[in-house]
């Protein structure tokens, strides 16, 4: 750590959200708000089926209609085109922005319609005719896993995009001399982060300058590298505006294939083209679907509830195409054992395709499944063993002493301290009192139980996980930039090069760069330059900016600060060590030269300056991932540089004759080192927790037996309200992490980790009394009501395969 | 066809296909960007404007229906450019927003609640803002910042017009 907290002027003080100002005037810059002279609109007309071929396209109807432009099929986009990047070594499972010869899910885009208006372009895609000829399909994963169901892809030769199994650790020696062992299965339903506003995306290509722009509502790391790729020409010629708002993503906003589409019209026809997803384009065809898991899990432990070894078996329905699917079953690996020395695990990746709609990264990358079927492991060996739920994680727990921890899978954790966060949480709450509570609501005819759950969060992003499940990947590092600038009038202007979709990083960069220069940030300008003026930057995944964008910041506002530091000491003729900087200045014993003075030195009096000194002051840097550098050995790797904890506590009740999930209380530990911005954390922290309570009780895409969505709008794919999201109170605490510059680590994914497995328990332990339990999610009121419901009439519980 | 609209206190005609959404016609026709688009089925309320004071879901309005009636979008609550209501100020007072894209809705449908309420509970603010989905903030600081809102108008020295539907309650 470089930063003493305890001097901290700007970090992790009470200061406002800079991008607020603009938001709340209606003044966002989002890209629908993006004016293009001459602009034209998109259209999609998808597949009715979830597997056909396609016989044949007519679209002479639709291009008789006055006002539209173009009518786009997939055969001829995929020949101007190349296949969108895969990052799998599955070069069979060739994917497209529109279906080239079948279409693989109900939903998939087939057609595109250009018009002059948006409403224009919907009308005419009714006059499109497409002749289909259905064809076999599968939409479960264990259905899929067989050798003998329809292969999505037959090129590939099977549905499985990924079967790999790691052992780390003597896990047969374990399990061999564990004295009890369970096994079980929970589920995680198909559900995404669904931001209010979809993708869109509006290009132009200028012949004249071989350029290429494009405006996006983008979170997606490299994405100018992947539109020149797809669409064959240099990476120079794609120019990405970085100045757009985004309107939440939470990860899924990577429309590669919405903006490889809308090049290749602009390109096609010579005038800007944009497409902004409706709601249905977004949830049916839109591939921003998350994780949908099977788990099956094995635990050997004692009676003491020491959990020894697990052994996992993780089952994803990818849905169509590849996508980010499979890695995000290779993240979790970064923190397989969770918050607890266990000392072996067996880990069984596996991804198969289906006729479902493609998933897209999702919040946590795949972790807040993971920590839902860890954290249920957890609550079985306790009610196996008889022990309380919170005495077995306590006695699992890795010590405060013991960090750096080593985890079998690779991974070393950098700090943390749950044994305290646990003990302040329950102070807090009265936890025994909280108890009396669930036994009074319980003997006045209420179902009545208490959730928790704990979890890590790790964070500061690298892709390790690709080379871990793709030897022909060699990434070892996922660095991210800042450049600063102080002009001739000592105004500093930050450049950051990526965009932002509510994280705050525009308050971050200025807090940071106003901390190390002892300036006021509010005086800083930050902007986003174009693609082409940017530096390296892997965007805002995995909680990495608090990390790696502040780390870049604090790391290139150290070097201006140094350059000012030798030019005030070269003024003084004397050492640099005999001088000292302070709120822009510096001073020896006898004499000071204020901010404004040093900067005209730099800028304007060259024979001021030390001897080989670069006139003027700027500085960039770009950041390694802390603790990355290496490629996977073995089947380990380190993934993730730091881990913040969170602990859940819910007391909820349940009427029976309704069987509505009422939270009563909700408390989250959190200790995600230092804390930068307060506001940000606490925002992401409630904000995810609301989503992983969507999750949780309600957020699901189903699909019915004929493969057809049955949740694509806002009436059946139910979004928690302020009505569902309970009022939160947050315990904090803070262990610094050692591998960053203030001690700070990733909260983008914060609450949403825990929640769903928090919230499942707390299920769980209400309707425990009646004998039955949930073993997947979403658990929705119906399925509570009737298993309620069946359970008073004696019935045995149906259970989700 | 031809429609007559009051936007923000000002006379805008414009000629519109009687299809076309209120929604699309404040950001097509006027360029009032800050009315966003989410569901377009009237579930979101990410396009919520003030019609004659009451919140309404433009993606669910023909901007002919909405011809002869008072509409506020969010452009007409800041004072002056570059000032912000005391509504828009405690959004960011208690960072009552992340990405921004459902705020403009959210504080309208604020601003309409406190214009008939001085001291509004926290399942008043849940009531009011519950048709407005935000999917980053879990509402917490949007919550707090109605609260904080609604104690400074309460010492302000602004009329407020109505006050009617609710008894007024004292601060705590």
């Amino acid at each position: 750590m470089s930063a003493d907290p305890a001097t901290f002027r700007f970090v992790s003080t009470n200061r406002r959200v800079r991008e607020d100002r603009r938001f709340v005037a209606g003044q966002g810059h989002f890209v629908a708000d993006v004016a293009l002279e001459g602009l034209l609109h998109v259209a999609i007309l998808p597949s009715q089926h979830p597997a056909a071929r396609i016989v044949s396209i007519d679209a002479s109807a639709a291009l008789a209609m006055p006002g539209v432009h173009y009518v786009l099929s997939g055969d001829e986009l995929a020949a101007a085109t190349d296949p969108l990047m895969n990052g799998l070594d599955t070069p069979n499972v060739r994917r497209y922005p529109l279906a080239v010869g079948q279409t693989r899910y109900a939903g998939e885009w087939v057609v595109a319609v250009v018009a002059e208006t948006r409403a224009l372009a919907e009308d005419a895609t009714e006059k499109v005719r497409v002749i289909y000829e259905p064809l076999p399909f599968v939409m479960n994963a264990e259905e899929a896993l067989k050798p003998d169901s329809p292969p999505v892809h037959p090129a590939h030769g099977s549905n499985v995009l990924l079967d790999r199994t790691f052992v780390w650790g003597e896990v047969d020696k374990h399990f061999a001399e564990s004295p009890r062992e369970l096994s079980f299965r929970v589920t995680w339903g198909r559900s995404s982060t669904v931001p209010i506003e979809t993708f869109g995306v509006a290009a132009s290509w200028d012949p004249w300058r071989d350029m290429l722009d494009v405006w996006a509502s983008i979170q997606m790391p490299k994405y100018p590298d992947q539109i020149a790729r797809a669409l064959r020409i240099p990476a120079n010629n794609v120019r990405v505006h970085q100045d757009v708002d985004v309107g939440g993503s939470y990860g899924v906003k990577r429309g590669i294939k919405q903006t490889v589409l809308v090049a290749h019209l602009a390109r096609r026809l010579g005038r800007p083209v944009r497409l902004i997803e409706d709601r249905l384009e977004n949830m049916r065809g839109g591939d921003a679907h998350g994780p949908e898991r099977i788990f099956d899990i094995d635990v050997a432990f004692n009676d003491d509830g020491i959990v020894k070894s697990m052994k996992i078996r993780a089952l994803d329905n990818a849905g169509a195409y590849a996508g980010r699917a499979p890695f995000q079953l290779g993240k979790p690996i970064g923190a397989i054992v969770g918050p607890y020395r266990i000392e072996s695990v067996q880990y069984r990746a596996q991804s198969v395709t289906s006729n479902k709609a493609v998933q897209e990264a999702v919040r946590g990358f795949g972790q807040a499944p993971t920590n839902y079927a860890i954290e249920t492991a957890i609550d079985k060996v306790a009610a196996a063993t008889g022990l309380a739920r919170i005495e077995v994680r306590r006695r699992n727990f890795i010590r405060k002493d013991q960090f750096p921890y080593l985890i079998p899978s690779g991974s070393t954790y950098d700090s943390g301290d749950y044994h305290t966060v646990v003990d302040k949480v329950f102070a807090h709450i009265d936890f025994a009192s909280m108890e009396k509570e669930r036994d009074r609501l319980r003997a006045s005819g209420l179902l009545a139980g208490i959730g928790i759950a704990a979890c890590l969060e790790p964070s500061g992003a690298n892709s390790s996980f690709e080379p871990l499940l793709n030897e022909k990947n060699t990434t070892t590092t996922w660095m991210d930039s800042c450049r600063i600038v102080i002009d001739a009038l000592g105004f500093v202007t930050v450049t950051i090069h990526n965009t932002s979709s509510g994280q705050g990083h525009e308050t971050l960069v200025a807090t940071v760069v106003g901390e190390v220069l002892q300036i006021e940030p509010d005086l800083i300008r930050v902007i986003r330059p174009d693609s082409l003026a940017c530096l390296p930057s892997n965007s805002p995944v995995g909680s990495r900016m608090a990390i790696m964008l502040g780390g870049a910041a604090f790391h290139a506002a150290q070097k201006l600060k140094t350059k000012l530091t030798r030019i005030g000491a070269h003024q003084f003729a004397v050492a640099e060590d005999k001088v000292a900087y302070a709120n822009g200045s510096v001073a020896s014993t006898d004499k000071q030269l204020a901010w404004i003075e040093l900067v005209t030195i730099a800028h304007r009096q060259y024979h001021m300056l030390p001897e080989g000194t670069e006139p003027g002051l700027e500085s960039t840097h770009v950041m390694q991932v802390p603790t990355g550098g290496t490629l996977p050995k073995d089947g380990r790797v380190q993934m993730y540089p730091c881990h913040s904890f969170e602990f859940h506590v819910v007391l909820m009740a349940i009427d029976p004759a309704l069987g509505k999930p009422d939270i009563r209380r909700y408390v989250i530990g959190h200790d995600c080192g230092t804390v930068i911005n307060p506001h940000i954390v606490k925002g992401m922290t409630l904000g995810g927790l609301a989503h992983g309570l969507g999750a949780a009780l309600l957020e699901e895409f189903v699909y019915d037996d004929e493969g057809h969505l049955m949740t694509q709008s806002f009436m059946d794919y139910l979004l928690p309200s302020a009505h569902e999201v309970p009022e939160v109170e947050i315990v904090h605490h803070c262990t610094p992490s050692p591998f960053t510059v203030f001690g700070q680590k990733g909260s983008g994914e914060s609450g949403y980790l825990g929640a769903p497995a928090a919230i499942s328990a707390a299920v769980n332990d209400c309707v425990s009394p009646l004998g039955i339990s949930f073993n997947k999610l979403p658990i929705r009121i119906s399925a509570i009501g009737d298993a309620i419901a069946d359970a008073q009439q004696g019935k045995p519980q149906e259970q989700a395969k | 066809m031809k429609v007559d609209l009051r936007i923000n206190g000002v006379n805008r005609v414009a000629d519109v296909e009687p299809r076309k959404t209120l929604l699309d016609v404040l950001r097509e026709n006027f360029l009032l960007n800050g009315t966003h688009a989410g569901c377009e089925h009237g579930v979101c309320g990410a396009c919520t404007v003030l019609v004659d004071g009451e919140p309404v879901r433009s993606c669910l309005m023909f901007a002919v229906q909405a011809d002869g009636y008072e509409i506020t979008t969010i452009e007409g609550l800041a004072p002056a450019p570059g000032e912000l209501s005391v509504i828009q100020d405690a959004f960011c007072e208690t960072h009552g927003l992340q990405c921004g894209y459902c705020t403009p809705g959210m504080i309208l449908a604020a601003h309409a609640l406190l214009q008939n309420t001085l001291a509004p509970t926290r399942e008043d603010i849940a009531e009011a803002i519950s048709g407005n989905i935000c999917r980053c903030t879990g509402y917490g600081q949007i919550i707090e910042a109605v609260q904080f809102a609604a104690d400074r108008l309460r010492v302000a020295n602004t009329p407020r017009p109505i006050l009617t539907e609710k008894p007024v309650v004292e601060a705590k």
